[in-house]
């Protein structure tokens, strides 16, 4: 009985070793499985705790790297900006000066007004004084072209007293100018007068042919006075060169008559042809 | 027959030649002849007397033949179309001095009629044996063959340049040396004539020495060669800034001043019209003149003369003020306005008035300093009239309202500008109005002027478009015054009271 029970007993340790096996093998998933998740969450939390010391102190590291950077940027700023201001307060007092300089500079010699008033006041000035002077200019010019209209009047004057000297009053008779109902003589009466009687010269004969106006012996025979008019030689002109005697020319001597005397020639004897022929005639009829 | 009848005969026929030229050169001399001896056939006539054996007969001949060319275009065809303009330019070289001097006549007759005729005596070799003329002995032969390249050259700048370049510009400048009066005035006057054209042929001239003899000439006492000198200057000077520097070393200036009061008008005129091209230039030499006292003498002659004659010394003014205002000024003290406004109102021609206008303009464009002295003259309402005036040209048109504008622009003197409210066209009464806006608002003395005068009754009785300037101006002018005065005066206002009369009630 006893191996029967102890059979029995081991068969139902077996049974009880093969349920109590079948129950854990079925839970052992599931414990497996929740183990596996405890573990996993407790390491994690232990990973999480070290990685968040390590957070922090990396935080406070970068904490104070940050502080220490900005806190010498600031500094370099600051530095910066004192400098800005310092240099915007020289330039504006530089540009005070120089806008004061400059315009002291065109003020006093660009845009001078008293250098621009005087040139003003000199320009009216010499305008005075030119006109003036210019006025005097014309006044001397006027008058010296006035005397030498008088002085050729004169000359006109004394000349015609020469021509007209027969003219001059004697004690017998008074002269045409010196009319007794006149309350004294004319001026010409006393031109003529004063003039002295001067014999008639006598003229060569280049002058005598130039003064009838023809062309003289010794002048080419190109007519000088048909020649165009712009070109004047006048009387004195010729006088005043040295009068050569004429050059003696084999050729006769001819006058401006010559041509008319040549054709009164030929009529001449032409009529008197005429004249003889129709003597013939007569003659011979 | 014997040997002294043949020769007789023969001397017989030498005198009829000669009889026969020397009446038809005495003949061509009066005009009313030329068509009868055109009739007659002279041309044909004279030609082969002009290869005569006899030199007088010859010499006559081409004189003949000038003178016919001379007074008629026909003429001078003919000579021309019968070529014997070969002949006489190879002639030119071998013969005496007299033929020399007809033939060169005979060539100045005809180059005067047209260019043409001119290119047509350059082209059968006339420059040249002309040019050769120039190196005779003869004073007559030089002052006829300058006188032939004086007329050539006038006609257009290829026919000066033909004649330079045969050489003719030293040869000129030598002639201008010479003792006689006649010679030195045709050459000064060929000179003249090669410089006008181009700045090119005006620096030949100057390169050959020409501005300083020029200048020399300046006080002689001719009237005739100082008219010629001072042209051929102001044709030199005319072209370009350094020609004009070189004329202005030569030292004219303060004895051509001198000149102005010279009795004969051309030579005044000429003396202005070389100022005017001397100053157009640039400021440095229009102060040169001013300095000389160049305004007051050539306001002085602006006082004398009449006519046309102004028109250079007009022009004058005008260049020196329009460099800058330091000049205007100068011009408006030397008492140039008035003297300005006498000419405007006495000559008739457009152009001239168009010039005097142009003048003005540029003498009171400057600040309102120069505008006032121009307004001050009463100018602005002749200028408006000028403008408005349907009679005047174009360009006188154009001018005055070109002066208006600018001179409105700077005028701040109000009394001169208050007649022209009432005239105006709109677009010139725009910039009156314009500157009333812009002085009333600071001047109350001239406010109390505006109104008093009647000039803000004008003011309110202009219609303006909104929007446009004018109202805008309007708008400013009506701000510078209280409601009141402004209600007081604008049209209507009286009708406006009477119908407040008529509705109102006494209590």
């Amino acid at each position: 009985m006893a191996d029967l029970f102890c059979l029995s007993k081991e068969i139902e340790f077996r049974q009880e070793y093969f349920y109590r096996n079948s129950l854990a093998e079925e839970n052992r998933q599931k414990e497996n499985h929740a183990a596996i998740n405890i573990q996993s969450w407790f390491r994690a939390c232990k990973v999480r705790a070290c990685i968040s010391h390590l957070h922090k102190k990396a935080v406070i590291i970068q904490k104070i790297w940050r502080g220490f950077r900005a806190r010498s940027r600031f500094r370099q700023m600051v530095k910066a900006a004192y400098f800005i201001m310092k240099m915007n307060f020289y330039d504006e007092m530089a540009v005070r000066i120089q806008q004061r300089w400059r315009g002291y500079y065109v003020r006093k010699y660009v845009h001078s007004f008293y250098a621009r008033k005087n040139y003003l006041e000199n320009i009216t000035m010499k305008n005075e004084q030119v006109r003036k002077d210019l006025d005097e200019l014309e006044e001397l010019q006027r008058r010296e072209r006035k005397r030498l209209e008088m002085v050729k009047e004169q000359k006109a004057k004394v000349y015609q007293a020469h021509r007209l000297h027969h003219l001059v009053s004697t004690k017998q008779r008074p002269g045409v100018f010196n009319s007794p109902f006149r309350r004294g003589p004319h001026e010409m009466e006393l031109l003529l007068r004063q003039v002295k009687y001067l014999a008639p010269t006598r003229l060569t004969s280049r002058d005598r042919a130039f003064q009838l106006g023809t062309p003289g012996p010794a002048a080419p025979n190109f007519p000088e006075t048909l020649e165009s008019p712009r070109i004047k030689r006048t009387h004195s002109q010729h006088s005043s060169r040295p009068t050569l005697p004429p050059i003696v020319s084999k050729k006769p001597q001819t006058s401006y008559t010559l041509l008319q005397d040549v054709q009164n020639n030929l009529r001449q004897s032409a009529q008197l042809q005429c004249i003889y022929t129709a003597h013939l005639c007569q003659q011979d009829s | 027959m014997s040997q002294r009848q043949i020769i007789q005969v023969f001397e017989q026929y030498q005198r009829s030649r000669m009889q026969f030229v020397q009446t038809v050169a005495d003949l061509a001399n009066r005009p009313q002849n030329i068509e009868t001896l055109q009739n007659a056939g002279v041309m044909s006539l004279l030609r082969p007397l002009m290869l005569d054996v006899v030199p007088s007969v010859q010499q006559t001949a081409a004189l003949a033949l000038g003178r016919l060319a001379d007074h008629s275009n026909d003429l001078a065809e003919a000579v021309v179309k019968a070529d014997i303009l070969p002949q006489l330019v190879n002639s030119l070289d071998s013969q005496n001095r007299f033929y020399k001097k007809a033939a060169a006549f005979v060539l100045r007759a005809v180059a005067k009629h047209s260019p043409e005729m001119a290119e047509a005596v350059v082209v059968s070799g006339g420059a040249n044996a002309l040019v050769l003329c120039l190196e005779d002995f003869d004073p007559g032969v030089k002052e006829a063959a300058a006188w032939a390249l004086g007329h050539i050259a006038r006609h257009n700048a290829s026919l000066s340049q033909a004649v330079v370049d045969a050489g003719a510009a030293p040869l000129l400048v030598l002639s201008l040396q010479e003792p006689e009066m006649a010679l030195k005035r045709i050459a000064a006057s060929t000179l003249s004539d090669i410089c006008k054209h181009t700045p090119q042929l005006a620096q030949t001239v100057v390169d050959s020495g020409a501005i300083a003899h020029l200048a020399q000439m300046i006080l002689n006492s001719d009237a005739k060669l100082k008219r010629q000198v001072f042209s051929a200057l102001s044709q030199v000077s005319k072209h370009s800034y350094s020609l004009a520097e070189m004329v202005i070393e030569a030292e004219i200036f303060p004895s051509a001043i001198a000149c102005l009061r010279d009795p004969d008008e051309y030579v005044r005129k000429n003396v202005t019209t070389l100022m005017r091209e001397v100053v157009k230039h640039t400021p440095e030499l229009a102060q040169l003149v001013v300095n000389c006292g160049g305004l007051a003498a050539v306001i002085d002659y602006l006082g004398d003369c009449r006519g046309p004659m102004r028109l250079p010394g007009i022009m004058m003014l005008g260049y020196v003020a329009a460099h800058n205002e330091n000049l205007a000024m100068a011009v408006i003290l030397s008492k140039g306005v008035p003297q300005l406004a006498l000419c405007l109102s006495e000559e008739p021609e457009h152009h001239i008035k168009a010039a005097t206008v142009w003048s003005i303009n540029q003498i009171g464009q400057h600040t309102p300093e120069h505008a006032k002295a121009v307004a001050v003259c009463s100018l602005l309402p002749k200028l408006l009239q000028l403008y408005v005036d349907a009679s005047s040209s174009e360009d006188l048109q154009t001018k005055s309202k070109k002066a208006l504008k600018s001179i409105l622009q700077k005028c701040t003197y109000l009394p001169a500008l208050e007649p022209l409210l009432y005239d105006a066209p709109s677009n010139i009464l725009k910039h009156v109005v314009g500157q009333f806006s812009k002085v009333l608002p600071h001047d109350s003395k001239a406010r109390r002027l505006f109104v008093t005068s009647g000039g803000l009754k004008k003011v309110q009785e202009m219609d303006a478009e909104p929007g446009s300037v004018l109202q805008e101006y309007i708008n400013v002018i009506n701000s510078c015054f209280p409601e009141e005065v402004v209600r007081y005066y604008s049209p209507g206002y009286s009708e406006a009271l009477l119908e407040r009369l008529e509705d109102f009630q006494p209590a």
